[in-house]
C-alpha cells in the first residue's frame, strides 16, 4: 500500500505500470484519475489546500479499510496539493484484486471516502477572483452505501 | 493547545494557527470561547453546521472532550478527489 501527498505532478503511465508490476496475484487492476476540469469556462487554476499530517493518516486509514474489506493485494493513492492548471491530474487511485468486481468496488469506496473524509479543500481561481469549492451533498450521501 | 484553521475559516480568522490557553472541556466550549473573543471569530463560527473539527488529527463531533488534546483544527467540509 502506498500513499503519496505531493505538490509535483505524477506520471500516470509510470505509476500504473509500477503498481501492476507489484501485483502478480491479481487478475484485476483498476485505476481512477481525477483531473482539473473547467466547467464554466475561464478557470485559470485550482488551488488545493490540505492538512499536513492528518491528510496522510486519513488516506492511510481509508486505504487500509479498502484493503481489508475487499482482500486487495495492493492499493495506491496519490493526491496533489498546491496550484494546478486546467487539465492537470489531481489524484489517482489504483486497486488490485483477484476479480474485477472487488477492484472496481474498492476503487469507488476509496474515491467516495477521500472526497469527503480526507482533509483537502479546493479553490477555483478565475479572472473574477477566487472561490472555495462547496462540498456537495451527493458526495456525503455517497458514503451511506458503504 | 494549538488551534488550526483551514480554507475559508483560516481566511475569516486571518491566520492559519495560534496557541490558545483554554480550559474548555469540549470542542463546543472552545467554539463559545472563540466566538466571544472578536467579531472575526463570531463570523467564522456563526454556523457550525458548515464546519468540521478534528482533535489531534482525528475527525470528531463538536461535543467531543478536549481532555489531553494537543491540536484542534476547524475547517469547512472537505473537497478532495
Amino acid at each position: 500500500m502506498r500513499i503519496a501527498v505531493q505538490e509535483v505532478p505524477f506520471d500516470l503511465g509510470e505509476e500504473s505500470a509500477r503498481f501492476a508490476a507489484g501485483c502478480s496475484a491479481s487478475g484485476a487492476i483498476v485505476t481512477f484519475t481525477g483531473v482539473v476540469r473547467d466547467v464554466a469556462g475561464g478557470l485559470e487554476a485550482m488551488e488545493i489546500e490540505h492538512y499536513p499530517g492528518m491528510t496522510e493518516s486519513a488516506l492511510n486509514d481509508i486505504a487500509a479499510q479498502a484493503v481489508a474489506r475487499w482482500s486487495l493485494e495492493d492499493a495506491l493513492v496519490i493526491h496533489r496539493h498546491g496550484r494546478l492548471g486546467p487539465g492537470e491530474m489531481i489524484m489517482m487511485v489504483a486497486t488490485a484484486a483477484r476479480h474485477r468486481k472487488d477492484a472496481f468496488e474498492a476503487a469507488e469506496f476509496l474515491m467516495d471516502y477521500l472526497k469527503s473524509r480526507a482533509p483537502f479543500w479546493k479553490r477555483e481561481i478565475t479572472s473574477d477572483g477566487a472561490t472555495w469549492v462547496n462540498a456537495r451533498s451527493e458526495d456525503e450521501d455517497a458514503l451511506s452505501r458503504w | 493547545m494549538d488551534v488550526l484553521y483551514f480554507a475559508w475559516v483560516r481566511e475569516r480568522i486571518g491566520m492559519p494557527r495560534e496557541q490558545i490557553d483554554s480550559k474548555a472541556a469540549t470542542v463546543m466550549d472552545l467554539v463559545e470561547e472563540l466566538r466571544a473573543r472578536e467579531e472575526r471569530y463570531a463570523l467564522a463560527f456563526s454556523d457550525i453546521s458548515a464546519l468540521r473539527v478534528a482533535v489531534d488529527q482525528e475527525l470528531v463531533d463538536f461535543d467531543t472532550s478536549l481532555s489531553g488534546a494537543r491540536e484542534v483544527a476547524f475547517f469547512p467540509p472537505m473537497t478532495g478527489g
